[in-house]
């Protein structure tokens, strides 16, 4: 029964100073309240991020990149792949590119099968010019399976008129930007005319407009099927540039990214190369919020540790009495390293509290509205590890600050103070 | 000879320094059950440091030195404690309460620390010593706010708590005025009365006068 006893008068003392103790509480308290705060905050910053980017990128891209490195094709060509001879081959000029994916089918039929796979939205892609009157602008026009791209970039969602799947009941019918749309000056039903790289030119009828929230989409993108890209380019059935993939597990994008590239030989990018700044916006503010975090934590743990060496300096004639009476070196420790356990645990209590409470506010405060327009609130994310986390984090820095006078009072040589 | 509650053989003690100098010279003194025991002797003779010594407080020291058929010397720090905290009552020149607790949770915390009665026990064992003192009105008021007379009789009343087998008190009224130091000195005369072991350091050649053996002190030494 001598854990009762020490905790009775741990209470006691820490009751006998409310005011240092509510101090030394209030510096945990905030040091915790701002970490909630912050790291749900940033989180919601960067799943904001991550699902607007995502939302417009696919998870895999697998395309025919531009080779700039023709030495190979000239040894073969000329030297009959002698691997005695060096050839140095000086700033060559590129001939016959081909941009679209040898045997597509065969590629989409095995991509199918591929269990991390979800949806596969194989297009043929190409700059065109679009023209409606005297206006003439450059952008990209994705030839297809509109169901399929559906599903990979939930287009039904992003449609500010029409739906995706009047590209299919509209002849030559075409969904463009809704920025591409505004600088056109068309809407639903209009004719617009397209030419291609190669000169040949078409007419589309506008079948609805989108818009991915993004401008650096919505004002140059087109969409309209394989065949009619096919047609406007004068290539057969079997176009294909580039496949777009959704897994099924985002986490897996890289590997498979890598696994499917070797497999194919060609390249293939996941998310995360294609977009390294989500990676390093993240990685930025994650650094951000732990770094203001520990700080505050480390100022909290000062005040209690200054408390604590204060409150023992004081104590020191109470400490010889307790000692004197039969209480140990680790009674002592118990005692005052409670105390300073107590502080820790009413200050990570609150503070995730009052952490809870900011977030909860942050997460009520409307966006300023403009260019993206899907955000209504600041983005905060309740995530209870965040919670446990802090929770943790404040009784652990109040354990080491308390944890050092706590033994120096253990150590107190009693008779050393009863003499003076 | 009584059975001995307290045998010291051969302690010496030494505080350390450029000069070391020895306190305690070769000091051997047994201690019957039921003595009732002053040491006297002059200022900075050793009086003090023998009490430390004897209480375990102290344990930097050579020779040995049994309580109650223990051999204490060599015990480790948290074995002395809880042998104080059975054994021994110790009273101060200053009274030394906590000051944030009141007269009866002070005189408890031994007890509590000791956990061999329940809370509702100790409490009363508690109040009667206090009775016993004639100090029972007090028992609720925090103790940094008594008079030292009172305060001296609250310490004494938490050095009986456990019952001990030895109380030790280091001149117990060096700090109170003649009234107070006569009701101290008639408790003490009181407790060995009824049996209880008493070692006291003192000044006062009166009260040693009234105790069963007088150990006068010189440089150190007992003469
Ligand atoms: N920590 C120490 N280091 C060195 N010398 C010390 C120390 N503590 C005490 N002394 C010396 O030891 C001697 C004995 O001290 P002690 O307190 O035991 O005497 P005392 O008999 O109790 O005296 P008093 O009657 O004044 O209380 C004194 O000369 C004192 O100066
Ligand atoms: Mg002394």
């Amino acid at each position: 029964m001598k854990l009762p006893v020490n905790f009775m008068i741990s209470g006691t003392e820490l009751l006998a100073r409310k005011k240092q103790s509510v101090i030394a509480m209030l510096g945990v308290m905030f040091g915790i309240a701002m970490f909630i705060f912050m790291i749900s905050f940033m989180k919601g910053v960067n799943k904001f991020i991550e699902d607007m980017m995502l939302a417009a990128i696919p998870d895999i891209h697998i395309y025919n990149d531009i080779r700039t490195d023709y030495t190979h094709s000239v040894t073969e060509a000329w030297l009959h792949q002698d691997s005695s001879k060096i050839v140095v081959v000086h700033h060559p000029r590129p001939s016959k590119i081909r941009l679209n994916l040898k045997d597509p089918g065969r590629i989409i039929a095995d991509l199918k099968t591929t269990p991390e796979v979800a949806v596969v939205s194989p297009l043929s892609s190409t700059q065109v010019f679009f023209n409606y009157g005297p206006v003439q602008l450059n952008g990209m026009l994705d030839g297809v399976d509109i169901y399929a791209e559906d599903r990979v970039f939930n287009l039904t969602e992003k449609m500010v008129s029409g739906h995706p799947e009047d590209l299919l009941t509209t002849d030559k019918g075409i969904l463009l930007g809704q920025g591409l749309a505004d600088k056109l000056n068309v809407v639903k039903g209009d004719l617009i005319t397209l030419a291609s790289p190669t000169g040949t030119v078409m007419r589309f009828r506008v079948a609805g407009t989108f818009s991915f929230g993004m401008s650096a989409i919505d004002n140059i993108k087109a969409y309209t099927t394989q065949a009619g890209v096919q047609q406007l380019l004068g290539k057969d059935r079997d176009y294909i540039t580039d496949i777009r993939i959704r897994l099924h597990d985002l986490s897996q994008a890289k590997a498979t990214a890598i696994l499917l590239g070797r497999k194919y030989g060609y390249k293939s990018e996941d998310w995360e190369t294609t977009n390294p700044s989500i990676k390093t916006g993240n990685m930025i503010r994650d650094t951000l919020t732990w770094v203001v975090s520990i700080t505050l934590l480390t100022v909290a743990g000062f005040g209690i540790y200054n408390i604590m060496n204060m409150v023992i300096t004081s104590k020191m004639k109470d400490i010889a009495i307790l000692k004197a009476q039969g209480f140990s070196g680790r009674d002592i420790l118990t005692i005052f390293l409670s105390q300073s356990l107590v502080i820790g645990i009413l200050g990570a209590v609150f503070g995730l509290g009052l952490g809870y409470a900011l977030s909860y506010g942050m997460s009520r405060v409307p966006f300023p509205q403009g260019e993206i327009t899907s955000l209504k609130y600041f983005p905060v994310v309740f995530d209870t590890r965040y919670y446990l986390l802090g929770a943790a984090f404040g009784i652990l820095t109040t354990f080491v600050a308390g944890v050092m006078p706590a033994r120096k009072a253990g150590r107190v040589d009693p008779v050393a103070i009863l003499r003076s | 000879m009584k059975t001995p509650i307290l045998e010291a053989q051969h302690l010496d003690k030494f505080f350390p320094g450029p000069e070391p100098f020895q306190v305690l010279k070769d000091i051997t003194l047994s201690i019957g059950k039921g003595e009732f025991i002053t040491i006297i002797g002059k200022s900075g003779c050793g009086k003090s440091s023998l009490l430390y010594l004897l209480s375990t407080l102290d344990t930097n020291y050579k020779g040995s030195l049994s309580i109650n058929g223990t051999r204490v010397t060599g015990l480790s720090e948290s074995a002395l404690s809880r042998f104080r905290n059975e054994h021994i009552g110790f009273v101060f020149q200053f009274h030394y309460l906590l000051p944030e607790f009141t007269v009866l949770q002070n005189i408890m915390i031994p007890a509590l620390r000791l956990g061999r009665l329940s809370r509702e026990a100790i409490e009363q064992r508690a109040m009667d010593i206090l009775k016993q003192l004639d100090i029972d009105d007090i028992a609720a008021k925090p103790s940094g706010k008594l008079s030292g007379g009172q305060q001296q009789r609250v310490a004494i009343a938490r050095a009986l708590i456990n019952n001990p087998g030895i109380i030790m008190a280091d001149e117990p009224t060096g700090n109170l005025d003649s009234i107070n130091t006569k009701i101290v000195f008639d408790i003490f005369h009181e407790l060995s009365r009824q049996g209880n072991t008493i070692l006291a350091v003192t000044h006062d050649r009166d009260f040693a006068a009234r105790s069963d053996r007088i150990i006068e002190m010189m440089d150190g030494r007992i003469k």
